[in-house]
């Protein structure tokens, strides 16, 4: 069996995204993910890798662009208000069909926010990371295991489908220590003949581009990378369905949120209330056919967020009115207990939605 | 028959879609040819910026990257700190380097990236039309100083090599035109001697090409080089503002 280790949850991060053939990490300080940062730091000079503190998290963006581009495995990390800076990036990150891995450790906002744990960020990752026509795959860890495992994960399907990955997690699992075991396979490595490496004078010039002048030749291209998600939301969805066989009731949730719902669903349980928890490992593509698939199932769902309420939106598109979905949610870096989702998943249970 | 003279094979044999009597070309030809004249020409990776020259990808006939708007230098970094013996250039122009990119123009220069960066200053914004740019005279008229520039109002223009020449990280910074053929040959010698100082690894090398831009000028090209002779290289002294190459810049 593998080695175990104690860690917190940033430094996981950071110690499986060099496990998985990660050379390169480009950062900007912020709370609370700057453990990611001080890891690579240490760790990056001695296995021959980079770590580099850049000017700021546009310039670190742009770092992860070029390097990238150059068919090397790049990522950076950060938190809200960094990531919003990073937008322009990754937008042409989208556009140029890189793949790299963006890590958003998030913190309560809109502005400079707090530094709480949040999941406020759900839009900003799923809907609109940049402008423009695009997506990003995101992954919600909800254990620093997971972290683990989910890292290893983005960068392979980043590179497998040429899109940037983003790991969301909040300041709760980033500060959280847990047990971890690290894969012990090999990273899967990628053939990147697109990639910028000098034309040896053997090949034609290679070109990484967002720019296409004609409208019909963008629509087209955008059109290429639109079917490639196609296969994404097929083939890559994740989610975790707990008590969800005989559940007359369904709580939605991911992250760390979902493992205090997780003892909710336990309680709720031991009080008889036919619950279960549907937890997304993937956000985007969205679990949308297998949300869905309970919507006649239960009688009722419940979205609980760090939030005002955001993926709420997508499990209503999901079940389309098959069942009613209520919210509950606390933001701002407040992070709701197990008793108030008790309390919850009891007015659910008692016809509140 | 022998051949005395024939086209680098550092451009490709797309047509520009630069203006007439537009400078790029010129400043293309030299930075080809010198990476092919160099033997670096099969190593070299271009980063395009945005601005007149987004299009840079098609005309290098090298690996070529386009980068977000003034982000050149920043994505050049992340290029070389993956292929650290590959040959990394930026073709930047004055609102791409000196307005929206200072900061990742500055931060290159002083972390001694070793990259090179080629600087278009035609002291206007082109692509969009004709726009202040952060290195229009004083008193230049520009779409949006219809009045001319008034400094006490929209600041000063920016010296770009005099500023970067106070960072240790820059090994080589000097400025040239290529508004006359000695000019155009000493600005060749420059973008040689500085991908040269790329080449041993000395640390940031930038060159700073004073260009025309009839167009947004509103003159002949004929006159715009004089312009440039008139006006610019007054405001712009011609020279070498950092030569590190010999020891380089880093700390042994």
């Amino acid at each position: 069996m593998a080695e175990k280790f104690l860690m917190k949850g940033n430094e996981a991060l950071a110690e499986a995204a060099i496990r998985s053939g990660c050379r390169h990490f480009f950062g900007y300080p912020i709370t609370p993910q700057t453990e990611v940062a001080a890891y690579m730091a240490k760790r990056m000079p001695k296995i021959g890798g980079t770590y580099l503190q850049a000017e700021s998290e546009i310039a670190a963006i742009n770092m992860v662009l070029g390097c990238a581009s150059a068919g090397a495995r790049a990522m950076t990390s950060s938190s809200s208000p960094g990531i919003s800076l990073k937008g322009e990036g990754i937008s042409y990150i989208i556009g140029s069909d890189l793949p790299c891995l963006i890590v958003n450790v998030m913190r309560g906002g809109p502005g400079l926010g707090g530094i709480q744990p949040s999941q406020a960020d759900y839009w900003e990752a799923t809907k609109a990371p940049g402008h423009g026509d695009g997506q990003v795959l995101v992954f919600a860890p909800a254990s620093v295991q997971e972290i683990v495992n989910l890292v290893g994960k983005a960068f392979d399907l980043a590179e497998t489908y040429r899109m940037p990955a983003m790991l969301l997690a909040d300041g709760m699992l980033g500060q959280m220590m847990e047990p971890v075991e690290f894969p012990e396979t090999e990273p899967v490595v990628h053939e990147k003949p697109w990639a910028l490496t000098g034309t040896k004078g053997e090949r034609k010039p290679n070109i990484v581009n967002s720019l296409y002048l004609q409208p019909k030749e963008l629509e087209d291209t955008v059109k290429a990378r639109f079917e490639r998600y196609a296969v994404v939301q097929e083939k890559e969805v994740m989610i975790e369905e707990y008590q969800m066989e005989d559940a007359e009731y369904a709580v939605c949730a991911y992250g760390a949120m979902a493992r205090v719902v997780k003892s909710a669903v336990v309680k709720a349980r031991a009080e008889g209330i036919k619950v279960g928890l549907l937890r997304p490992i993937t956000l985007w593509p969205f679990p949308t056919k297998e949300i869905a698939s309970y919507g006649p199932k239960v009688k009722s769902m419940l979205c609980v967020e760090m939030s005002m309420g955001q993926m709420v939106e997508d499990v209503r598109l999901a079940v389309n009115g098959t069942c009613p979905v209520g919210f509950f949610g606390r933001t701002g870096g407040v992070i709701p207990s197990p008793a108030e989702v008790l309390a919850e998943i009891k007015k659910m249970a008692g016809g509140a939605n | 028959m022998a051949i005395v003279f024939q086209k680098t094979k550092g451009l490709t044999d797309k047509e520009t879609h630069y203006c007439p009597g537009c400078t790029h070309g010129i400043i293309h030809r030299l930075v080809a040819e010198s990476l092919e004249e160099l033997g670096v020409l099969g190593d070299a990776i271009g980063v395009a910026p945005v601005g007149c020259a987004v299009m840079a990808y098609d005309y290098f006939n090298c690996d070529m990257v386009e980068a977000p708007h003034g982000r050149a230098p920043a994505v050049a970094t992340g290029i070389k700190r993956a292929r650290p013996d590959n040959i990394v250039f930026t073709y930047q122009g004055d609102g791409d380097l000196a307005a929206i990119g200072t900061a990742e123009t500055v931060h290159s220069a002083t972390r001694g990236e070793n990259i090179t960066v080629i600087f278009v200053n035609n002291a206007i914004y082109g692509m969009t039309g004709g726009q202040m740019a952060p290195t229009t005279l004083p008193g230049q008229v520009t779409q949006t100083t219809p009045y001319g520039r008034d400094v006490n109002y929209s600041g000063f223009p920016v010296r770009v090599c005099e500023m970067l020449s106070t960072l240790s990280g820059v090994a080589y910074a000097e400025r040239v035109a290529v508004n006359n053929v000695p000019n155009v040959r000493k600005a060749k010698a420059a973008i040689k001697k500085a991908l040269k100082a790329q080449m041993e690894k000395k640390g940031f090398s930038i060159v700073e090409v004073i260009s025309a831009c009839p167009t947004n000028w509103g003159m002949t090209p004929v006159e715009a080089l004089k312009w440039i002779d008139d006006n610019m290289i007054p405001y712009y002294p011609l020279g070498v503002y950092k030569d590190e190459t010999e020891k380089g810049v880093h700390v042994k």
